[in-house]
């Protein structure tokens, strides 16, 4: 595991606005990056933008190679010419979420609130931040491309957070708005296994209390923990049993063990050893103090706390038209949830449409290929564009 | 789109809000929002039928009507629509009082279970009718509800309901002949379509 080099900040695309942001929690960020990818060609118009919004670990390199990994957006499969979001029809926004580690505002970003003479990162002290406050940086940068009114917001699990945010704080500012495999509020256990992935961070030694590129070294252990823990909730028990079952391999770091022992560990089951991967290849992009702050950010989330906790409320008089998501063998975010969106956005007589895609690949459908997905993405965006008369 | 569903188009003024409950493949769904300017959305059990009709840009959620409609607000609809399912709801009488909850207006329709074939069938061989109408046997229908045409009008009546507009239909939904007297609409009409309102539309102004 290559855990030692500390991550590299980049140089994203992105533009800077001088006034800031100020946050849900009284602070004020002095000055605020946001770090965007856009595809397809803005009407004359203006009124084809799609704003998707990434999930937790996601970002803004939806559909051309990553710059840091060199492997294909993460939803290249979605957007693009002819896909479901098609690029040919509408312009795709997609933005680096704030507190993210792509180019955004961040705990990696340079401290602004006076300290450290503007040349220490905020790492810990990065304020505590909303899935509001993300939403309200993208607002700032949707507005500074000109555009009064998006077509729709797209995203999955804390990108549909996001979603569902936009429809309360900008209910005019869109006319079209996909929640996919997500919920209102993050629930009781969601915020258990984040809370075990927090742990994790903290328990590495090279944690450092959160300054470790100081020490030039990342938690890089504990990250990878965290990831493999996520990854576990983010696959079904089907999914696992399809792809891996109880095979085994040989362990490669004890290779030169006798072949014929069985010792403890010798021999790895398969899933081990991709939960493994998963883990190493994670740390090499994402910040540990950025896990933090995100994953505080979703535990945080709970759309009706403003409304009395009547989510209708959240939702009353909204025009927007609504198309929620689930997928059947999505433990993490589960139907239940998104029926509750549902009924709640009924409620508020809200035009919503409901899809359950079957599946048995867990919460990650959302990323894979289900055709019934596909068309169910192509077809609720064309269906309100050709009745919004869009080109 | 079916005849009995050109017959319940009808019945709807454009541009008003319509649910329809069980919207199958969405074919009504489409005729009234393309045609007719309303504001047309759909509950359907079928998941297969739910994202097709989403894919084809049509608003449906996944649901049913025993189970989804508490959900809506007072008057949230000038028209909600049940075609060929108040038969198989499991407690028809609530669905009812529901639909004229959430809509001014509710269109319903049924297969007739006092069609003269289904009686003859009875008398003569004493056991449960079986037609192209009725056609799975007893032990498998989810029609767990079956009623004719004077029961249902009888309900109606129990619940204070306005009857503003009903006719016979056959199978095909072709209108059947027997708009004034509901004796030969019970014996000749293989379905029923009503279209009920509220206890104060009856009243006289």
């Amino acid at each position: 595991m290559n855990s030692t080099a500390p991550l590299d900040g980049g140089d994203h695309p992105h533009f800077t606005f001088p006034d800031g942001l100020d946050l849900e929690c009284g602070a004020h960020l002095a000055s605020l990056d946001v770090a965007y990818c856009t595809y397809g060609t803005l009407s004359p118009k203006r009124d084809n933008a799609i704003v998707v919004c990434h999930a937790f670990t996601g970002d803004q390199y939806v559909a051309e190679n990553h710059p840091h990994t060199g492997k294909p957006g993460w939803w290249s499969r979605m957007v693009g010419p002819g896909r479901p979001i098609d690029t040919n029809r509408f312009f795709i926004i997609c933005m680096n979420v704030l507190g993210g580690c792509m180019g955004s505002t961040g705990p990696r970003s340079l401290r602004t609130d006076g300290k450290g003479h503007g040349t220490e990162r905020w790492g810990t002290d990065f304020p505590p931040i909303t899935i509001r406050d993300m939403v309200r940086a993208q607002y700032k940068l949707v507005r500074h491309l000109g555009i009064e009114k998006l077509f729709a917001v797209v995203g999955g699990s804390m990108g549909g957070m996001q979603v569902l945010e936009w429809t309360v704080t900008y209910p005019d500012m869109m006319l079209a708005a996909m929640p996919i495999a997500t919920a209102p509020y993050h629930s009781a256990q969601n915020i258990a296994f984040n809370e075990v992935g927090r742990q994790s961070i903290f328990a590495d030694p090279d944690w450092h209390a959160g300054r470790y590129w100081q020490q030039g070294v990342v938690p890089a252990r504990g990250l990878a923990v965290a990831r493999m823990m996520a990854h576990i909730t983010y696959l079904s028990e089907e999914a696992l049993t399809r792809k891996f079952g109880r095979r085994v391999r040989r362990d490669p770091a004890n290779a030169q063990a006798p072949e014929a022992s069985l010792s403890m560990f010798s021999d790895v089951f398969e899933v081990e050893s991709y939960l493994r991967y998963q883990g190493s290849s994670f740390v090499r992009r994402f910040d540990a103090n950025s896990y933090l702050t995100i994953t505080r950010a979703m535990d945080w989330f709970d759309l009706a706390a403003d409304y009395g906790g009547e989510l209708p409320a959240a939702f009353a008089g909204t025009q927007v038209k609504f198309c929620v998501v689930s997928f059947s063998s999505d433990w993490l975010f589960p139907t239940s949830s998104s029926r509750y969106l549902v009924r709640s956005l009924n409620q508020a007589a809200a035009n919503v449409s409901f899809v359950e895609i079957e599946t048995d690949k867990g919460h990650d459908a959302f990323l894979l290929d289900e055709p019934d997905f596909d068309r169910t993405v192509r077809g609720f965006l064309c269906g309100v564009a050709d009745r919004a008369g869009l080109a | 789109m079916r005849l009995d569903q050109r017959l319940i188009a009808e019945m709807i003024q454009p541009g008003t809000r319509v649910l329809d409950i069980g919207s199958g493949d969405g074919a009504l769904l489409d005729h009234l929002s393309r045609f007719r300017g309303c504001d047309a959305r759909g509950i359907e059990i079928d998941m297969r039928e739910v994202s097709r009709s989403v894919a084809h840009g049509l608003p449906v959620v996944h649901g049913d009507a025993d189970h989804d409609l508490a959900h809506y607000p007072d008057s949230a609809f000038d028209y909600v629509v049940l075609q060929r399912t108040l038969q198989a709801v499991e407690r028809p009488r609530e669905v009812l009082r529901q639909m004229l909850r959430i809509g001014r207006h509710a269109i319903v329709s049924f297969p007739n279970f006092g069609h003269w074939q289904l009686r003859l069938m009875m008398l003569f061989s004493g056991r449960m009718p079986m037609t192209t109408v009725w056609h799975t046997p007893w032990y498998e229908t989810p029609n767990i509800h079956p009623c004719t045409i004077r029961d249902f009008l009888a309900l109606c009546q129990e619940e204070g309901y306005c009857v503003q507009q009903w006719m016979a239909v056959d199978e095909d939904g072709e209108r059947a002949p027997w708009r004034r007297s509901i004796r030969l609409a019970n014996l000749f009409g293989e379905q029923a379509l009503f279209l009920l309102g509220r206890k104060e539309d009856c009243l006289p102004k």
